[in-house]
C-alpha cells in the first residue's frame, strides 16, 4: 500500500488491512473467506475490557532512550508513563547503558475540555526540552483531546523552531480502532516519518533492522548473526535515536512477530528499498528454518546458513525428538494476538500437541503488502485446521471454551489473562517472553516447560478447588457467539 | 487547567474502579474506551474474583463517539447482569461518554427493577484524579443505594481509610485499624476487603458513628452521611503508624465513642509494652548503624506523607528534611493538613510541600543537605536519585516496583514494626 509520511495520522488496520475482532468458525474458513475477500467482521453487544492503542503505541515510542513522550490528556491516559519510567531503567540497566527518556502528562481536566488548553501544551513540550534536552519529542493525544479537537499538529509545527530536534504528532485516540495494534503502526509511522533519514552515500552497512518487544535473546542473535557477518539493530527497547535515523541503510528489516513489525517492514521497503524479510516466524523448527532461510535468501547469504542449520539440527533435533514422544497427544487451546497465535499454532503441531481451538485477538486480513499473513498461508498450505475464532481478548469467551473442551493447556501472551484458565483448573502456559519459542534452543525450553506445566497441576488445582468462577452457569450454557452480530 | 505531570503518582477518576474491586463481589461495569481497565490497573493483588480484564467495558468506538453509546451501554449492562454472578455492579464512566453527552444516569436507571443492584458514578478521566473517584463511588453507594435506617447498633462503627490499590498496604492498613477499634470494644464495620463486601455495605446506615482515617480523602462522603442519614462523624488526620500516633489515636477514638478511660489506658499499655520490648531489643541497630541518617524526607499522598512523618519524628526520633504530599490535594484542605506537619514533638515543624511536579521534587532533594545519607520514602521515581545521593531508600508510595505486599501494613503499633523493619532491611544491606 502507499504511505503517506506527509501526514501524521495513520488509518487504522480496520480500515487499511480489512482487520477484525469477532469471528468463530475453523481456521481453513477463516483463511479462504479472507483470501477471497468475503471475510466480515462482527462486533460484540457485550463486551469485556481488552487494550487501548495507545499503550501499544506510547509504550514502544517511550522504550527509545532518551526520547521524550508527551501524553496529552486526563491522568488516566497517561498513567502509562510510571510503567515505561522503569521499563527504560530496568532495561537499560539490563543492557548497562543508560536512558534519560521520559513520558509525561498533561493532567486535563474539565475546564481544558471546554475552553481547549494548547496554550499550556506548548509551555509544557518547551519546558521538557529544557529540563531534559531529549533527543526526539513525540506529543501524543488521548481521546479526550481528539474529540474536543485539540489541534496537536499546529502545536507541533508551531514549536519546530524552537526546538532543534525531531518533533512529531502522534494521533492515539482510543476509541478509533478495536485493534490495539494499530498503536504498534503509529509508533513505527512517527519514527519513519520524523526520524528515520535517507541512507548516506557511499555507507555499506551489514545490519539487519530486528523489530522486538524487549531484547531478551540479544546476546545470542548477535552472537548468530556473526557467523552470517550480519549485525542486527533492535528496535526500539534501547534503540537510540542515531541507530534508527539509519534504519534506512540496513540490508532488510525482520521481526519477532509480524502483527508487530508489518508496517515498518513495508514502508522502510516502500521508501528506502530496504527488504522486509516476509516468512513465518521464529517459533520452532520449521519457522526458524524457514526465516533463517529468507534472511539468507534476501540478503546474499544462503551457504553460510545452510551451514549453521546442519549444525544446530545435529545438537538439537535428537532431543526434541525426545520430548515429543511424552507431548503426543496432548491437547491445547491457545489465545494470543494474531502474530502469534497461528506460529504457535503451527508450533504445538509439530510438537505433536493437538490444537482443539485458538483464539487470535484480532485478525488481519492481509498485511500492507496485500499478502494473506505468511502463518496463515503454512497452515493451509499444510493441512492444518481446527476450530478458530477472533476474540478481542474477551475473557468469558476462553472460559466458554475451556470449560467445554477441557484442554490440558491453555496457552497466552496477554497480562491477566493465564490466571483464569487455572482457576478453571487448566494448566496455563504464559507465553509472554516473545522469545520464548525462538529457534531450536528455545523450542526445546518451550516443549520442556509444557511437560513440567502439565506434569505438576497441584498449584492450578489447589486454586481452582477453592475459588469460585463469576461468569454465570446461564453463560457456561450459551455459544461462544452469543453476543456477536453483524458489525454495523 | 493542564499543567506538566512529571513523574505522576495518580491516576484519574475512572482509577476508583480499583475501589470498587476492592468491594468483594462489587463488579465495575466501563463505559469508556476498551483500554481504560487495563491502563488503570496494576499487578498488585488484581487477579482476585473480578480482574479488569474481565470488567464488562462498552468500549467505545468512533460510531459511539458521533451517534451516542447509549445503546451500547444498556446492552453492555443488561449482558454483565446474565453473565457475571456479582452482588453489586458500578457503572463508571470515562472520559468520551460525559463530552458527548451520554445520559448514563438515565440507562443505569431502566435497570432499577433488576435483581441485583445497579448503581453508577460519574468518574470521566478529566473530573479529577483517583482520589477524587473514589470518592464518587462511595458517594454512588451513599445516594443511590444506602436507605436512611432509624435503627441503631450499639457500638457500631464506619470506619474509612485511603485509597484501596492506590494505597499498597490498604488491606492491611484497614484490618488493623478494625483491630483497633475492636479492641476499646466496638464493633467495627468496613466494605472493604475480604469477606466485608454488600452485607457491611447494608450495615453502613446502623452505626453509631462514621470514623475517616485519612488527611483529606473521603471527607465530603462524610458530610454527606451526616447531612442524609443524621451519622455523626470523627475525622482523624493522621493514619496512625508507631506507638506514639496509635495511642494518640485510641485515646480520641475511644474518647469520642464515650469508652471507659480506663479502658483505652489498659489496651494502650499492653501494646507499648510489646512494641517497646521489640524497640528495646532494636535500639542498638538503630544508633549504632553507619548509614541511617536523622534527616529524612517523604514523597507520598497527604496520608503517607503525613503518618510517616509523625511516626519517624515522634516515635524514631528523626528530623524532618522537606516533606512532599503528591495527591493533588485539594487547596481547600491544604492548610489544615499543612498544620499537622507542624505539630510534632519538641516543637519541630515540618515543612510541607503539595507538589505534582516530580522534576521540582527531584530538584528539592538533591539540594537540601541531610547532613549524610539521605532517607527517602517514596514512590519508584525516588529510587535513582536517593541512589545518585548514596541515600537509603523505600518504596512505600504509588508507583510501587520494589516491593510486594499481600496483606502486610503500615497502621497501628504493629505497623510501625513492619515500617522499621523495612527502614532497616535497606540499612543492613550497606556498610560505610
Amino acid at each position: 500500500m502507499p504511505f503517506n509520511f506527509n501526514n501524521s495520522n495513520v488509518a487504522t488496520r480496520e480500515n487499511r488491512i480489512g482487520s477484525i475482532t469477532g469471528y468463530v468458525g475453523t481456521l481453513k474458513d477463516l483463511a479462504e473467506k479472507s483470501q477471497c475477500g468475503t471475510l466480515k467482521g462482527c462486533s460484540r453487544c457485550f463486551s469485556q475490557s481488552s487494550t487501548c492503542l495507545s499503550t501499544c503505541g506510547l509504550s514502544q515510542l517511550a522504550a527509545i532512550r532518551d526520547v521524550a513522550v508527551i501524553h496529552h490528556g486526563p491522568a488516566g491516559c497517561s498513567v502509562a508513563s510510571s510503567g515505561s519510567y522503569y521499563m527504560s531503567r530496568v532495561m537499560a540497566k539490563k543492557r548497562g547503558v543508560t536512558s534519560s527518556t521520559v513520558y509525561v502528562g498533561t493532567d486535563m481536566n474539565e475546564n481544558d475540555t471546554i475552553f481547549g488548553s494548547t496554550k499550556q501544551l506548548r509551555e509544557i513540550i518547551l519546558e521538557v526540552n529544557k529540563r531534559y534536552s531529549p533527543k526526539a519529542i513525540f506529543v501524543s493525544s488521548s481521546c479526550a483531546t481528539g474529540i474536543i479537537g485539540e489541534d496537536i499538529d499546529s502545536i507541533v509545527d508551531d514549536v519546530k523552531s524552537e526546538i532543534d530536534v525531531p518533533i512529531v504528532a502522534v494521533h492515539c485516540e482510543g476509541f478509533k480502532s478495536r485493534i490495539w495494534a494499530t498503536g504498534f503502526d503509529i509508533s513505527d509511522h512517527a519514527v519513519v516519518s520524523s526520524i528515520v533519514q535517507p541512507p548516506r552515500e557511499g555507507v555499506k552497512s551489514n545490519k539487519i533492522n530486528f523489530k522486538n518487544f524487549f531484547e531478551s535473546a540479544r546476546p545470542e542473535i548477535i552472537e548468530m548473526f556473526k557467523k552470517f557477518d550480519l549485525e542486527p539493530v533492535f528496535l526500539y527497547c534501547n534503540s537510540t535515536v542515531e541507530e534508527l535515523s539509519h534504519l534506512s541503510e540496513s540490508l532488510a528489516t525482520t521481526c519477532i512477530c509480524g502483527t508487530l513489525g508489518n508496517y515498518i517492514g513495508n514502508a522502510l521497503e516502500e521508501k528506502y528499498n530496504v527488504p522486509y524479510v516476509r516468512s513465518i516466524n521464529q517459533c520452532g523448527i520449521v519457522g526458524f528454518e524457514t526465516w533463517l532461510r529468507e534472511i539468507g535468501k534476501v540478503t546474499g547469504r544462503s551457504d553460510k546458513i545452510e551451514k549453521y542449520i546442519e549444525e544446530q539440527r545435529a545438537i538439537y533435533l535428537p532431543q526434541i525428538e525426545e520430548v515429543k514422544k511424552e507431548l503426543q497427544g496432548h491437547t491445547a487451546v491457545l489465545g494470543m494476538g494474531p502474530g502469534y497465535t497461528f506460529e504457535v499454532s503451527r508450533v504445538l503441531d509439530e510438537l505433536g500437541i493437538k490444537v482443539v481451538w485458538a483464539l487470535a485477538w484480532h485478525y488481519d486480513k492481509k498485511y500492507e503488502n496485500g499478502d494473506v499473513p505468511p502463518s496463515m498461508k503454512y497452515l493451509l498450505d499444510n493441512d492444518i485446521d481446527f476450530e478458530a475464532s477472533v476474540a478481542d481478548q474477551q475473557n468469558y469467551e476462553v472460559m466458554n471454551i475451556l470449560k467445554k473442551y477441557n484442554p490440558d493447556m491453555y496457552l497466552s501472551r496477554h497480562p491477566g489473562s493465564t490466571v483464569w484458565a487455572i482457576k478453571n483448573g487448566t494448566p496455563a502456559i504464559y507465553v509472554a517472553d516473545e522469545y520464548m519459542i525462538f529457534g531450536y534452543k528455545h523450542t526445546l525450553e518451550f516443549a520442556r516447560s509444557i511437560l513440567d506445566a502439565i506434569n505438576n497441576r497441584s498449584f492450578e488445582e489447589n486454586l481452582a478447588k477453592r475459588t469460585k468462577l463469576p461468569y454465570t452457569d446461564w453463560w457456561y450454557k450459551q455459544n461462544v457467539d452469543a453476543f456477536l452480530e453483524e458489525a454495523n | 487547567m493542564a499543567k506538566l505531570l512529571d513523574k505522576q503518582r495518580y491516576k484519574c477518576a475512572l482509577g476508583a474502579m480499583q475501589s470498587v474491586q476492592a468491594i468483594e463481589r462489587a463488579l465495575p461495569v466501563l463505559h469508556s474506551g476498551p483500554g481504560c481497565a487495563q491502563k488503570l490497573s496494576d499487578t498488585n493483588g488484581s487477579s482476585g474474583y473480578f480482574s479488569p480484564n474481565i470488567f464488562p467495558c462498552t468500549s467505545i468506538n468512533e460510531k459511539d463517539v458521533v451517534f451516542g453509546g447509549v445503546k451500547k451501554l444498556h446492552s453492555t449492562i443488561d449482558n454483565a447482569l446474565k453473565v457475571v454472578d456479582a452482588d453489586l455492579y458500578v457503572v463508571l464512566t470515562g472520559c468520551i461518554p460525559e463530552i458527548v453527552g451520554d445520559d448514563t444516569g438515565e440507562v443505569v436507571s431502566e435497570f432499577a427493577d433488576s435483581d441485583k443492584p445497579v448503581i453508577y458514578a460519574p468518574t470521566a478521566g478529566f473530573k479529577g484524579n483517583n482520589y477524587k473517584g473514589h470518592e464518587q463511588v462511595v458517594d454512588a453507594i451513599i445516594d443511590q443505594y444506602l436507605k436512611k435506617s432509624d435503627e441503631k447498633e450499639k457500638g457500631l462503627v464506619n470506619i474509612w481509610a485511603d485509597v484501596p490499590y492506590q494505597d499498597l498496604f490498604w488491606l492491611g492498613n484497614i484490618r488493623e485499624l478494625e483491630k483497633l477499634v475492636a479492641s476499646l470494644g466496638l464493633t467495627p464495620n468496613t466494605i472493604f476487603g475480604y469477606k466485608r463486601g454488600i452485607k457491611n455495605i447494608d450495615k453502613i446506615t446502623k452505626a453509631e458513628f462514621n470514623l475517616l482515617v485519612s488527611p483529606w480523602v473521603g471527607l465530603g462522603s462524610m458530610k454527606k452521611m451526616e447531612k442524609k442519614f443524621n451519622i455523626p462523624f470523627l475525622h482523624y488526620k493522621t493514619l496512625p503508624i508507631g506507638a506514639t500516633e496509635t495511642s494518640k489515636f485510641l485515646r480520641e477514638v475511644g474518647k469520642f465513642a464515650g469508652v471507659d478511660n480506663e479502658k483505652i489506658e489498659s489496651v494502650i499499655k499492653e501494646n507499648e509494652d510489646y512494641y517497646y520490648y521489640l524497640i528495646e531489643r532494636y535500639a542498638d541497630l538503630f544508633l549504632e548503624n553507619r548509614v541511617i541518617n536523622k534527616q529524612f524526607t517523604v514523597v507520598a499522598d497527604a496520608q503517607y506523607a503525613l503518618g510517616i512523618t509523625k511516626f519517624l519524628v515522634n516515635d524514631l526520633g528523626l528530623i524532618p528534611a522537606k516533606q512532599f504530599v503528591v495527591d493533588d490535594t485539594p487547596s481547600k484542605y491544604r492548610e489544615d493538613i499543612k498544620k499537622e506537619f507542624e505539630n510534632l514533638n519538641f516543637n519541630i515543624k515540618a515543612e510541607a510541600s503539595f507538589e505534582t511536579d516530580g522534576y521540582k521534587i527531584h530538584e528539592e532533594i538533591k539540594n537540601h543537605d541531610y547532613h549524610g545519607y539521605p532517607l527517602v520514602l517514596g514512590g519508584y521515581y525516588e529510587k535513582e536519585v536517593t541512589e545518585s545521593l548514596k541515600g537509603n531508600f523505600i518504596n512505600i508510595s504509588w508507583p510501587v516496583q520494589d516491593k510486594v505486599v499481600l496483606d502486610s501494613h503500615y497502621a497501628g503499633y504493629s505497623g510501625g514494626i513492619r515500617l522499621i523493619e523495612d527502614i532497616y532491611t535497606v540499612a543492613v544491606q550497606r556498610f560505610n
